[in-house]
């Protein structure tokens, strides 16, 4: 399976390699490099590289390619699936997962990595038993260790391995047992310009919290749950029992994991919670446009829309733009064309805007299109699809 | 230290300085490693020294920065004696981190290499299974041949180990092992068809990936296992089932035949609706007759349906892949909306999933049409994600939604990805070509397209109208023209050259304006791209033929002009040219047909998916994703015209069955002949079959009395049950042959012997008197039993044998000293808890003479449970009922008594009850009734017999029969009823404890309301599941029970300790581990019940 991994910045340094078979030369790199030159972008480079002894399988996350050699035959769903779980790991590890990080944190990093594979198959991927053998740095540990001249290795071998639910370690203590669950959905629209929607689609995930004392078993049941007819689970989910009762009972793993995944399909109609009027207009003539957004909200049950943030890429014509926002800050970065407004909060009685002119490049006819506008935001407490509207029930 | 802040300073100046400051905490004398200037040599010398000193601190700081070494790629080599030395450090992290290094260097380093061999070796025989597992791990990673036999024997030892998780890491040590020696093979694929039979979820998915990387082909294999990995799969760790469902798509495809003409025939009925019904019929019985899918085929579709519903990516391509490949067409259906799903994930992912479903929807349309707005392109999408979506919105496009598309497409080629617009326009042609309705509004639309500022746009277009024009070419003229004006504008090499050869094409369409474009491009012929000066090349040819009174002059200074091209490509086509169309003496005949030659009628080009075959790739495949074969690619194979003989798959479970002989195996082989007559039962039911497994189990003879075997837990024991068998035979065999030589020992010399046995055998356990003693009170507690009188006589003939010992050895006298005085003497046994006959003998003894010594807190009344061995419906009227009495057998000292109760339900008389056939597995015994005669009808009659169980819950078959019939029965028992009651006292129970620790000890953890976990609860409920004697507890909140196990008389020890919080702890400690855990297994469900 997984010969090797390379990890490498978006400069070009390989900064940390591992290999769990006999040791591949770094030179096999230089193939990604030609195809990394090749496609313009970090994100253009083909995940599957084939060169003429090995295949390079990458994952391009928080701006570090991670290389995989392989040899053989192998699905690379299986080797990128993997590769983003490492990530996964390490960002669960040290918080952020970044190129200090890493090398500041090499040793727990390729302990990590150790355990994670055996001769590139995947032996333990579960972050509860990971963390139960080697433990994650943090401040005080280290403190601590420096002291004491303990260890980040756990000093006792995980049992979890070898028991019917491994993703949950054993031995578990709380004084307060608590038991959180975050239901988040994200809209994914696509809107024309005249403001109707083209496909919408919504994306929900539960992310839970368990802090709670031995192996609990929970149940937890959804008032409608015919709306989730798309769904993905963490293995601890008993996949029988939702299928023949649309009841979730599962045992936890420790900690925060993602206990489902969601998606609600394009053909319900969607209302989105926002809008946006636009006025953009470049003149032949002149070398000066006008530009003019307003952000309002639409259907929001009350509930206030925050976080707002447009970003839009101009057209290569655009040389800079002068806007005045009614509030929030605006950037414009005249080598990209990007422009970026960070509205915050939208206050429905006073709609934010943003109001200017471009200049454009003089003599250059007028750009035949209108740009992108992308539009995130964030609404505490409101469910698109209404979901969420569910009890739960533990039992132990 | 805070060793990660400065452990890989390497030969930097900045590390040099953090050095510093280490060297000065740390007690290693720096000497040398000062200055800039030092070399590479001394820095591996202050760590040779730091790995040398006493300080684990230092080691650990030393092994840190090697590691950073190694993670950075620089060579770390020569420090490998000084490494290899601590390879047997205490300290964990130390440990780990060596292991780390010699993983990495022993290639380079064999001979030093060696030195840590045995360390592993050591190392693989420790009790703790985890242990076990990564010396085995560490082991088999050191890629050093020399140690392939001892490789191999760890691998053969460790796939046979009781852990799973042992089992486990020899799965990935056969890799391991193949990769480093080819030439084990044969021995290796005899270990993976050893682990293939395992039954842990564990061990399934490495040992699959074994078998892929050793031995792919030897798919024979796999047969018998084919169902126990269908059943297992959706319990498998994820990566393992990526692995099995893989592996299992290419089984089925050389096992079954295929199911897709079923399919077919399906259509060709629909199709043929207006046939008369008998017509109809007929062929319909005619098309289904031949094709039934096998159950196994199903079996494998069902089993792997849930799994769509993974949170792995890969799981749900794995299964996506399986369905595409094997399952009917009319189900492929449901994996649509799983792989749309994950769209949303990262672009890797939807890099390989859109290749995927590009194949797919190119065969099958109707598959992704109801999601075709979920392949609209987004504008934060990468190009190459954005290429892949417009290849599968092609491949969707029909008459109905091309409309919507095309606006859609619209807005593509305004985008500002010009790679991507580019792609846009192509996609436009395929769409016209494909869909004829819209040909023309397509065709128009590129045409407006030509006056796009953007030139690649242009270029695009026109290649692409180029393509178009060449399929029905009469109708425009005025496309042509356009087109000949852009060649002022249009700078594209390309997009030159599709012009000129348009009009080199249709010069007779537009007399005008071709000599005139010629006229032009003879003036800057030298300054085109070498693709426009082939093009104008063959335009003058064509002009020439045609035209040549206008054009004679101009192509014949073009073609002058070619001569003396650079490129010889140019030179070779100008001398063809003038050859072919110049009439001189020398032309050939062939100068006649130049007309033909140029301006034949030429085939419209194709406009195809680049997707189109990839489907002979296995999806999901590195393969298929590279359209090429990858090394090591498997090819699928085609389905067999006729299926392979499906009964290799049942024939061989029941052959195994039979090699284990009824017992143990009986429960097994039941449910594997059940799958098969039933199959259609089977497939009512919606449980997974390892639910049915155990239904059916238990239904075949309801021997299965522990109704909470979860299916787990029946895998394990089943498992264990096989290994364990083998361990009681041994031990059984011992344990005869000590008793043989305790019976003769009759001497002094002999019993000095035995002693000297006994002590050797299990110097562990000693008990004092007061151990008799509780046992005395204990066994009291038996005598309420029914065969008081009977076990009165066996222990009156051994009494009058001890006392025959007595007067020859001290020990057996004073024992017999006991029997007189129960309460006082305290008196040392040397180790009555582990010789069965002994226990034996003292519970006799005790019966029969101190019955006024009554436990304290005894007698919990236990409500006999009766099983039903034999069910009058199938026994022909005749009823069997068995239950465990609870008493020591009176047939032998390792028996478990057995009450059987049998009715008569018939009208009649049945005559001449009796045992025969019987089937048990190696080691058992079994002790019969005395047939019985005749039973009147409505009778019923109490018979008892012994069986002994060898310590081990496996079943024990035989007939029971009657003048005209014969029945198969079995009796399983519940583990609770392998045991004895024993007496201790709160002390010795510690003592006894305090020995059985480490790997003789498991425990659980209760949860419960708290109404359970009062005194009497408790006691009820355990002494309900099993056979044990309550010792009395000083402290409230700890319960203890003891008791033997009837076979081997090891201590089976119980404790309950309450927790705050509703909770308890469960404690068993025994020497027969296997029994224990069963017996935990038990109890924590009954005493969490509510």
């Amino acid at each position: 399976m997984i010969h090797s991994l390379f990890l490498i910045n978006s400069s070009g340094d390989i900064f940390l390699e591992k290999h769990w078979k006999s040791v591949v030369s770094r030179s096999v790199c230089d193939y990604f490099f030609e195809a990394q030159e090749r496609a313009t972008e970090a994100e253009n480079v083909p995940p599957v590289i084939p060169t003429p002894h090995h295949y390079l399988l990458s994952v391009y996350r928080h701006k570090i390619f991670f290389v995989a050699v392989i040899q053989t035959e192998v699905p690379p769903l299986f080797v990128i699936e993997f590769l983003h779980r490492v990530v996964d790991t390490f960002q669960d590890y040290f918080g952020v997962c970044s190129e200090p990080v890493i090398k500041d944190n090499v040793v727990v990093v390729y302990e990590v990595l150790e355990e994670m594979l055996d001769n590139g198959f995947p032996l333990a991927t579960e972050s509860n038993i990971l963390k139960e053998l080697i433990k994650p740095p943090t401040i005080l540990r280290t403190v601590v260790n420096t002291i004491t001249g303990s260890t980040n290795v756990g000093d006792q071998l995980p049992t979890g391995q070898l028991s019917v639910v491994p993703w949950r370690r054993t031995g578990v203590k709380y004084t307060n047992n608590e038991a959180y669950f975050d239901v988040i959905e994200e809209i994914d629209a696509i809107i024309d310009k005249s403001g109707s929607t083209i496909t919408a689609e919504i994306q929900g995930v539960i992310d839970a919290c368990v802090k709670l004392t031995g192996m609990p078993d929970l149940t937890l049941s959804f008032m409608n749950p015919r709306l989730l007819d798309d769904v993905s689970f963490h293995p601890c989910v008993r996949f029988k029992r939702w299928e023949s009762e649309r009841i979730l009972s599962f045992i936890p793993p420790d900690g925060n994991f993602r206990l489902l995944s969601y998606h609600v399909s394009a053909q319900n109609l969607v209302a989105i919670p926002v809008y946006v009027k636009h006025n953009i207009s470049f003149r032949d003539s002149s070398s000066l446009g006008r530009f003019e957004i307003t952000v309002g909200p639409k259907q929001t049950m009350g509930k206030t829309i925050e976080g707002v943030i447009v970003t839009s890429q101009m057209p290569k014509g655009v040389l800079n733009m002068s806007l005045t926002p009614s509030q929030g800050t605006h950037t414009f970065d005249p080598v990209t064309k990007m422009l970026s407004w960070d509205v915050g909060k939208i206050n429905p009685q006073k709609l934010p805007s943003l109001k200017g002119t471009m200049s454009l490049q003089a003599g250059a006819s007028k750009p035949d299109e209108n740009p992108t506008i992308n539009l995130h935001f964030k609404i505490q407490q409101l469910a698109i699809s209404g979901v969420p509207r569910s009890l739960h029930s533990k039992t132990f | 230290m805070s060793g990660n802040s400065f452990a890989y300073s390497e030969q930097a100046g900045g590390g040099e300085a953090t050095e510093l400051g280490q060297e000065a905490t740390s007690t290693v004398s720096p000497s040398g490693a000062f200055g800039l200037f030092s070399s590479d040599l001394k820095k591996n010398e202050d760590l040779k020294q730091m790995l040398e000193s006493n300080k684990d601190s230092a080691k650990l700081d030393a092994m840190k920065r090697i590691v950073g070494m190694i993670a950075k790629g620089k060579n770390a080599s020569e420090l490998f004696p000084a490494v290899v030395k601590n390879v047997a450090s205490k300290n964990i992290e130390i440990k780990k981190l060596v292991y780390v290094y010699l993983v990495r260097y022993a290639e380079e380093q064999q001979d030093l290499a060696l030195l840590s061999i045995s360390t592993f070796q050591r190392a693989l025989k420790d009790p703790n299974q985890l242990i076990r597992a990564s010396a085995l791990r560490v082991l088999s990673s050191i890629r050093v041949p020399i140690i392939v036999p001892i490789m191999m024997l760890a691998i053969k030892e460790a796939s046979a180990d009781l852990s799973p998780y042992v089992r486990k890491n020899a799965a990935h040590a056969i890799q391991k092992l193949y990769s480093l020696d080819p030439e084990q093979k044969e021995m290796l694929i005899e270990v993976i068809e050893k682990l293939l039979k395992d039954k842990s979820t564990l061990v399934a998915g490495s040992v699959v990936m074994a078998f892929e990387e050793v031995c792919p082909d030897r798919i024979d294999l796999i047969h018998k296992n084919y169902r126990k990995l269908c059943n297992l799969l959706v319990d498998v760790e994820e990566w393992g089932q990526v692995v099995i469902i893989h592996m299992l798509t290419r089984y089925a495809r050389t096992q079954f035949v295929s199911p897709w003409k079923e399919d077919d025939g399906l259509e060709d009925n629909e199709k043929n609706f207006y046939e008369s019904d008998d017509e109809q019929k007929e062929k319909t019985d005619q098309k289904k007759k031949p094709y039934a899918m096998d159950p196994d085929h199903r079996l494998l579709i069902r089993n792997t349906k849930p799994l769509l519903q993974s949170r792995n990516a890969a799981v749900v391509m794995a299964v996506a892949q399986l369905y595409w490949h094997i399952s009917p067409k009319s189900e492929v259906g449901i994996i649509s909306k799983s792989l749309v799903r994950l769209l949303r994930s990262n672009r890797e992912v939807q890099y390989i999933v859109l290749q995927n479903i590009a194949t797919m929807s190119i065969q099958r349309k109707g598959m992704f049409e109801p999601y075709l707005k979920s392949f609209y392109v987004r504008s934060t999408d990468p190009t190459m994600i954005k290429i892949l979506k417009l290849e599968i919105l092609t491949n969707l496009a029909n008459e109905a939604n091309i409309s919507t598309l095309l606006r859609e497409f619209q807005t593509y080629v305004k985008s500002q990805d010009k790679q991507f617009a580019a792609a846009t326009i192509q996609t436009i042609g395929r769409c016209a070509t494909n869909i004829s309705e819209v040909t023309d509004t397509c065709l128009s639309g590129l045409v407006c397209l030509l006056s796009n500022r953007d030139e690649i746009v242009v270029a695009e277009s026109v290649v692409v109208i180029k393509k178009l024009l060449q399929m029905q070419p009469a109708q425009h003229g005025e496309i042509i023209k356009h087109m000949a004006k852009l060649l002022d504008s249009i700078t594209v090499p390309v997009a030159r050259a599709s012009i000129l050869w348009l009009i080199g094409e249709n010069c007779e369409r537009v007399p005008k304006i071709a000599p005139d474009v010629l006229r032009k491009m003879a003036k800057s012929f030298t300054n085109e791209d070498d693709l426009v000066k082939l093009q104008i090349l063959n335009l003058g040819a064509k002009l020439y033929l045609t035209n040549s009174k206008q054009t004679k002059l101009l192509t014949q200074y073009i073609l002058n002009l070619g001569k003396y091209d650079q490129n010889y490509d140019i030179r070779d086509r100008t001398r063809f040219i003038r050859q072919l169309i110049v009439p001189n003496e020398k032309s050939g005949a062939l100068s006649k047909y130049a007309k033909k030659i140029f301006l034949a009628q030429k085939p419209a080009p194709l406009l195809e998916s680049p997707f189109k075959d990839r489907d002979h790739f296995q999806l999901g495949t590195l393969s298929h994703t590279l359209n090429t074969k990858a090394i090591g690619y498997l090819e699928l194979s085609n389905w067999p015209e006729v299926a392979p003989d499906p009964s290799v798959r049942n024939v061989e479970v029941i052959e195994l069955a039979k090699e284990w002989t009824p017992a143990g195996k009986a429960k097994k082989e039941n449910p594997a002949k059940k799958f098969y007559s039933d199959s259609e039962e089977e497939e009512d039911s919606s449980d997974s079959s390892s639910d049915s497994e155990s239904e059916s189990g238990s239904a075949s003879g309801e021997q299965d009395e522990e109704g909470d075997s979860s299916e787990d837990s029946s895998e394990d024991s089943s498992s264990e049950h096989r290994s364990d068998s083998e361990s009681v035979s041994e031990v059984g065999d011992k344990r005869t042959a000590k008793r043989n030589s305790k019976s003769k020992g009759k001497s002094d010399s002999e019993d000095e012997e035995k002693e000297n046995e006994k002590s050797k055998t299990s110097d562990s356990s000693s008990t004092d008197s007061s151990s008799v003693e509780e046992s005395s009170s204990d066994s009291e507690s038996e005598s309420e039993s029914e065969s008081e009188s009977e076990s009165k006589k066996v222990t009156m003939e051994k009494e009058k044998k001890t006392k025959e010992d007595r007067n020859l050895t001290k020990d057996v006298s004073l024992l017999d000293l006991d029997d007189f005085n129960p309460v006082s003497t305290p008196v040392v046994l040397p180790t009555p808890a582990l010789s069965p006959s002994l226990i034996a003998d003292l519970e006799g003894l005790n019966l029969s003479t101190s019955s006024s010594v009554i436990s304290v807190n005894t007698p919990v009344f236990v409500p006999v449970k009766t099983h039903v061995l034999l069910h009058r419906m199938s026994g022909r009227g005749l009823a069997a009922h068995y239950f465990f009495p609870r008493q020591p057998c009176i047939f032998g000292d390792k028996m478990v008594s057995i009450q059987i109760t049998l009715n008569n339900t018939t009208d009649r008389k049945i005559e001449n009850i009796h045992i025969e056939g019987k089937k048990l597995p190696m080691g058992m015994q079994m002790h019969v009734f005395n047939p019985i005669e005749s039973l009147e009808p409505e009778g019923s009659i109490t018979v008892s017999m012994g069986i002994d169980f060898c310590d081990s819950t496996q079943t024990a078959s035989f007939q029971l029969c009657t003048k005209d019939d014969c029945f198969n029965v079995n009796i399983q028992p519940p583990v609770g009823e392998l045991l004895l009651p024993v007496a201790m006292s709160e002390k010795d129970f510690k003592k006894e404890q305090g020995m059985l620790t480490g790997m003789n000890e498991t425990s659980t953890v209760i949860i419960a309301a708290p109404q359970n976990f009062t005194p009497s609860v408790i006691l009820q409920k355990v002494v309900n599941i099993a056979n044990v004697g309550v010792v009395p507890s000083g402290q409230d909140n700890i319960y203890r029970f003891a008791a033997k196990t009837v076979h081997s008389g090891s201590l089976m020890l119980v404790t309950v300790e309450l927790k705050e919080g509703s909770t308890a702890q469960l404690i068993i400690n025994t020497e027969r581990t296997v029994i224990g855990s069963v017996l935990l297994r038990e109890l924590k469900p009954v005493l969490s019940q509510g």
